[in-house]
């Protein structure tokens, strides 16, 4: 297989998160004791230390903080998807994370636009489905 | 007295710089050091510290030319202290570490040196050739940080710092033609250094003509990769009847780091973590913005050197496109003289130690064709972007 450089490397901590992913769930971390969300995913809560968190569903509303189209990066597969926008989008529960937009035209992307998660598959074997987002429909 | 007030830079060094050298990267090195040594009027006996950024070798190729041992037993230094790494304020974290061992007494005389052959390491691979990874590495992983930011596509400081700017242009308005300024300014002086790597005039209009990297950022807002070795020597105060020359006077410091220390994750990704940097070093000056006369700050991507500009106060926070419109008050000429040597978007990627090894040159009156008829007598030095920043405010003796 030809190495490729857009396949998570998921690791104990972060395994259910790529797993939820795939089923089409975006995983999130929520604090029991404090009650706050967090990302990226810890085994205790950075805002108190508690470590009764737990994976939490996210609604997969999101709005659009910033972005870029980007049109060069030599690495396989990125090299045959140019351009592509990536982007760091808020979701509705708070923790803001790096994605791609999708479905949009690049003139019509605009900061705080309303946006909804779409999982999209990027690999057969191993089966991987990644987190994206587009422009919200209704 | 204070810590900074204990410490002198009092000397510099530069090796021959250039796209590709295919040089031993060590004798470039040295070739710097060496040069600084004399510059200060001391010997190799007499250097008792190094301090160095990023420490030996390692990934990506050509991004360290030396760590600190291989100089110290190339050179036969006898220290009492010494330190090279990577997880510090910045590129310039390893000067200021050397100020703090000058002003503790565990060294008098230390040689500072950052060297980098980035440019013949990547051969004609390019850039993919020092991507996270690396263009002929088996088994990529995206994990750590990179697991959240590698599959989406935006594996380095391009993408990442193109969503900021794009925050920026959101926020304030900022606009290309004004980012454009940043690299058109670097491009005029780099015509007067003869050390720089691109010299061809560049107008706005040439920079908005080149192609887009990652939107907003275009080529000529990315800096050069290179080869080349800078250093200087921090001296104590109480050295300087030994000294070839009045050195350059450390006046204040900053290193703060506060927030999420990310590329993404920043509590406010319209500016980095120079913001709290610059607070520290102000707190500890009476000196104020309006007091410095040139500026060398660091340009790895033009957008981090106007967050640099809003951080150190030359400008309001979000006015930096304001500032920058039509360049005239970053020409040699303007409010604040800015990389006056041409930065590393067209003098190349010396990587951070160029910008203090300029303004100590320009305090020194020793620019040649490019010093500045101002002689200015208060500096900056700042390096890094993103979760890194470090940062010194210079005055003449």
């Amino acid at each position: 297989m030809a190495p490729r450089f857009d396949l998570p490397t998921p690791d104990e901590e972060t395994a259910p998160f790529w797993a939820g992913v795939n089923e089409d769930r975006l995983l999130i971390k929520h604090c029991n004791a404090c009650g706050a969300n967090h990302f990226y995913p810890r085994p205790f809560c950075p805002t108190c230390w508690s470590t009764d968190v737990e994976w939490c569903a996210a609604s997969g509303r999101a709005t659009l903080y910033t972005w870029s189209v980007v049109y060069n990066n030599d690495l396989p597969p990125f090299n045959e998807r140019l351009p592509y926008v990536a982007a760091l989008v808020d979701l509705e529960e708070g923790p803001r994370m790096m994605t791609n937009v999708v479905d949009c035209p690049f003139d019509e992307l605009a900061a705080e636009m309303p946006l909804e998660v779409v999982y999209e598959q990027v690999s057969d074997d191993p089966f991987v489905k990644l987190p994206r987002f587009r422009p919200a429909r209704g | 007295m204070k810590a900074e007030h204990q410490t002198v830079i009092s000397g510099v060094g530069q090796s021959d710089v250039g796209r590709r050298l295919f040089r031993d990267p060590l004798e470039l090195t040295l070739d710097a050091c060496v040069e600084a040594i004399h510059d200060a009027g001391l010997t190799t006996k007499d250097i008792d510290g190094i301090a160095t950024y990023p420490g030996p070798g390692g990934e990506p190729p050509g991004f360290s030319g030396a760590g600190a041992v291989e100089v110290q037993d190339a050179l036969r230094l006898e220290l009492g202290w010494w330190s090279g790494g990577i997880e510090r304020p910045g590129q310039l974290g390893a000067v200021i570490d050397a100020c703090m061992a000058v002003a503790f007494g565990l060294a008098t005389h230390v040689l500072c040196f950052r060297s980098v052959f980035e440019g013949s390491a990547q051969g004609g691979g390019g850039r993919a050739a020092v991507m996270p990874g690396g263009s002929n590495r088996a088994a990529p992983r995206a994990s750590g940080f990179m697991e959240w930011v590698l599959p989406y596509g935006a594996p380095s400081a391009a993408p990442w710092i193109a969503m900021m700017a794009q925050r920026h242009f959101h926020e304030y308005g900022t606009t290309p033609e004004q980012l454009g300024q940043i690299a058109v300014n670097a491009r005029r002086n780099a015509a007067l250094n003869p050390k720089a790597i691109y010299t061809d005039p560049m107008t706005i209009d040439d920079y908005l003509a080149s192609r887009v990297i990652a939107s907003p950022l275009r080529l000529f807002d990315c800096d050069v990769p290179c080869d080349g070795g800078t250093a200087m020597i921090v001296s104590h105060v109480d050295t300087i009847p030994d000294l070839r020359k009045p050195p350059v006077r450390v006046e204040a410091v900053g290193t703060a780091l506060r927030g999420r220390p990310s590329w993404d994750q920043f509590d406010d990704l319209s500016t980095m973590a120079m913001r709290d940097a610059a607070v520290q070093m102000w707190s500890r000056t009476d000196l104020k913005p309006s007091d410095v006369q040139v500026a060398e700050m660091y340009d790895g991507f033009s957008f981090i050197t106007l967050c640099w500009l809003e951080a150190m106060g030359f400008c309001g926070k979000g006015e930096a496109g304001a500032f920058l419109e039509g360049g005239h008050n970053i020409a040699r000429d303007g409010v604040i003289p800015l990389n006056t040597h041409g930065g590393q978007l067209s003098s190349g990627r010396l990587h951070g130690f160029s910008f203090l090894h300029e303004a100590c040159v320009q305090l020194w009156g020793e620019g040649g064709d490019r010093q500045l008829t101002s002689n200015p007598q208060v500096g900056v030095a700042a390096a890094g972007g993103g979760p890194m920043a470090g940062v010194l405010l210079l005055t003449k003796s």
